[in-house]
């Protein structure tokens, strides 16, 4: 044996004598897990704790050059950005990191769902996991605050709306939750606090709770249909199965583990070296007022619904729907304990995640489009298509112009260019009368707000006159609904 | 001698009264700790509402008939507040000394409002809340009008009372 390896053996024996470490913890490694749970399926947790690990490795290195103060936050980050060496290496590998976390914690949720791992005796594992998965949504909506940029700001100004929705105490939330009366200095303090030690703290303390439960329960067995848990019979027969059948959870399940959990970080990785660090996104001036802020992506379905919801369910949505949704969530194994846990024989756990999988991503796409906001800037940066005032008479082209003007375009396309809030205006003409047109312009109605006091006779005018030219050649205008004629004389 | 160490202390013993003392005096610690902690996290929570009055500027300097934007310095300031320590305000001078000022911040969910002076509606970039030029709503989803500032015209100059994030829960 060369004499370095003795040398190094012989510290190890040292430590070893003194700590006792891997006495301790070489049973736990090799403590046995049932066979096909050496499985790819079972890889999402530990990939979780290699993407926290990331998470706080490089949280860390930003908090050696971030400033968390609200005068200078948003010139550290452009530092970061632009000068410091790697920082925008960093900041990126933080950003996509925050992101897989959610995502792949997310798998891992609907992973241990649809195995039925949260019935009986890994209750408490579910429940424990269930607080893991909203303080990661706490730390990405308190880290995309730390952020300081216009997103930030307004993010701000959102939650503080929800919260001060709620009845009676809900100017004391938003106080509380701002460090002051309005969002400032005060407010950027409070969420680092948050951010950098209150919640990775719980964090550390509840994945150390959620891991010993599950060295202590055992990896949930590979379900099979028609085998039920049974609370009096299934730790007894989990215990004999996992050693006539178990293997060493090390190495034999490691590996696949091991392997997760390289893939994860090397794909964080790679976004973050090709499509870089993410934001700042402008300063975070409330002063200027031609923002237009969005959420980070976990929050875009929440984004989207609330512009979707009949504006008089939102606030029992926020206060009563969203706790009741999280008490749902906790209360998963406490509803179906025992059982089947193969998903052959839970359709309605199924059809559970498929719908709930459907909604969200069905939301959180129609939020990157956000077809409900205005285009602010349509009435200025859209041109008028050629087509649409080639040979109109003086009057119509009057009203292309109110057209334009009057950012009637901010909500309405014309030629597949503008807002999506209302109706396109190409072929408008087929749906609609004169009269109709009129009307709806000066009275407004379905979402569109009346101009009646803001348009000149005149303009209405020469605005109709050239809504009536928007159709197709080949189609014959709207016409008005036959009314049955008395039959008189 | 063992057992005795280990038994559960009794109620008359001495050993029994010191763990009781034991355990009441780290009661009191906490309690000491815990209370002006809460107090402390809560300090930003006041019955009063914050609200100051603040000057915008002279009168003269909003044309009649007219929505400006006005900016302020948040009355409540601290020196690291950097940019976030100025404000702004959309105020409408209807005529002569007769004024609305509107908070920036839609009713729906604070995003702010963009003035529109050829079509005069003001219109929210977030869920698309549209309001007319006085203020109320006209279309989407906000559930009242913008949140109006108290006002007053002293000396040819106009302020205004202002100083928290108006909210459903506390109006500017």
């Amino acid at each position: 044996m060369p004499r370095g390896t003795r040398a190094l053996e012989s510290i190890a024996r040292w430590f070893e004598e003194r700590t006792g470490v891997t006495q301790a913890l070489a049973p736990v490694m090799a403590h046995p897990v049932p066979r096909r749970t050496a499985s790819w399926w079972y890889v999402f947790g530990s990939a979780t704790l290699a993407l926290f690990a990331l998470q706080i490795a490089t949280g860390i290195c930003l908090a050696l050059v971030y400033v968390p103060s609200a005068d200078q936050a948003y010139q550290s980050l452009r530092y970061l950005n632009d000068q410091a060496a790697l920082g925008w290496f960093l900041r990126a590998v933080h950003f996509w990191g925050s992101n897989a976390m959610v995502l792949v914690m997310t798998l891992h949720m609907i992973q241990v769902f649809l195995w039925g791992a949260y019935k009986y005796p890994r209750e408490l594992t579910w429940i424990v996991g269930v607080f893991l998965f909203l303080c990661t949504l706490g730390m990405a909506f308190t880290g995309q605050i730390l952020r300081w940029d216009q997103d930030a700001y307004w993010g701000l100004g959102i939650g503080a709306s929800i919260a001060a929705r709620a009845p009676v105490i809900g100017s004391a939330i938003v106080h509380a939750l701002l460090g002051g009366p309005i969002i400032a200095g005060r407010t950027l303090s409070r969420f680092f606090a948050v951010h950098v030690f209150l919640v990775p703290g719980i964090l550390i303390g509840l994945i150390g709770l959620h891991l010993w439960l599950v060295l202590r329960l055992g990896v949930n067995e590979w379900p099979m249909p028609g085998r039920v848990v049974d609370r009096e019979t299934y730790r007894k027969r989990y215990e004999e199965e996992v050693h006539k059948d178990g293997v060493p959870f090390f190495p034999v399940a490691a590996r696949k583990d091991m392997v997760g959990m390289s893939v994860v970080i090397l794909a964080v990785l790679a976004c973050a070296a090709f499509f870089g660090p993410y934001g700042p996104n402008g300063a975070p001036d409330p002063t200027i007022t031609d923002a237009s802020p969005r959420p980070d992506f976990y929050f875009l379905s929440l984004f989207a619904l609330m512009a979707l919801l009949p504006p008089w369910t939102e606030t029992a949505i926020l206060l009563v729907g969203m706790p009741l949704a999280i008490v749902l969530l906790l209360a998963v194994p406490l509803i179906a304990p025992a059982g089947e846990k193969s998903w052959r024989r839970r359709p309605v756990a199924v059809l559970s995640v498929v719908l709930i999988v459907l909604v969200v991503t069905t939301l959180a796409t129609l939020g990157v489009r956000s077809p409900w906001s205005p285009i602010m800037d349509a009435g200025t940066a859209l041109a008028t298509p050629v087509a649409y005032v080639q040979g109109r008479t003086p009057l119509q082209l009057q009203g292309a112009l109110v057209v334009q003007n009057k950012q009637c375009r901010n909500c309405h396309s014309l030629g597949g260019e503008g807002g999506s809030r209302g109706p396109a205006l190409d072929g408008v003409a087929t749906r609609l009368t004169r009269d109709q047109l009129i009307r709806q312009v000066i009275q407004g109605g379905g979402n569109m707000p009346a101009y009646g006091t803001n348009l000149t006779p005149a303009e209405v005018n020469a605005l109709v006159a050239f809504l009536e030219t928007l159709r197709p050649v080949n189609q014959s205008p709207a016409r008005a609904p036959v009314t049955a004629r008395p039959a008189t004389r | 001698m063992c057992t005795e160490h280990d038994s559960l202390p009794t109620t008359t013993s001495r050993r029994g009264f010191l763990f009781k003392l034991g355990l009441a005096l780290n009661a009191i610690a906490a309690a000491l700790v815990g209370i002006p902690a809460i107090g402390y996290i809560l300090g930003p929570v006041r019955r009063s509402a914050g609200q100051e009055w603040i000057k915008l500027g002279v009168v003269g300097s909003f044309p009649e008939g007219q929505t400006r934007l006005a900016t302020y310095e948040n009355p409540f300031r601290v020196a690291w507040d950097g940019p976030t320590a100025k404000i702004a305000c959309w105020v409408r001078r209807v005529g002569g000394e007769q004024f609305q000022v509107f908070a920036v911040n839609c009713a729906h969910l604070g995003c702010p409002v963009r003035w529109f002076p050829q079509s005069r509606l003001f219109m929210c970039p977030c869920h698309g809340g549209a309001y007319y030029e006085d203020g109320s709503r006209a279309s989407g989803p906000p559930p009242r009008g913008l949140f109006e500032y108290e006002y007053q015209v002293r000396d040819g100059q106009l302020w205004v009372r202002g100083g928290q994030l108006p909210t459903l829960a506390g109006p500017v």
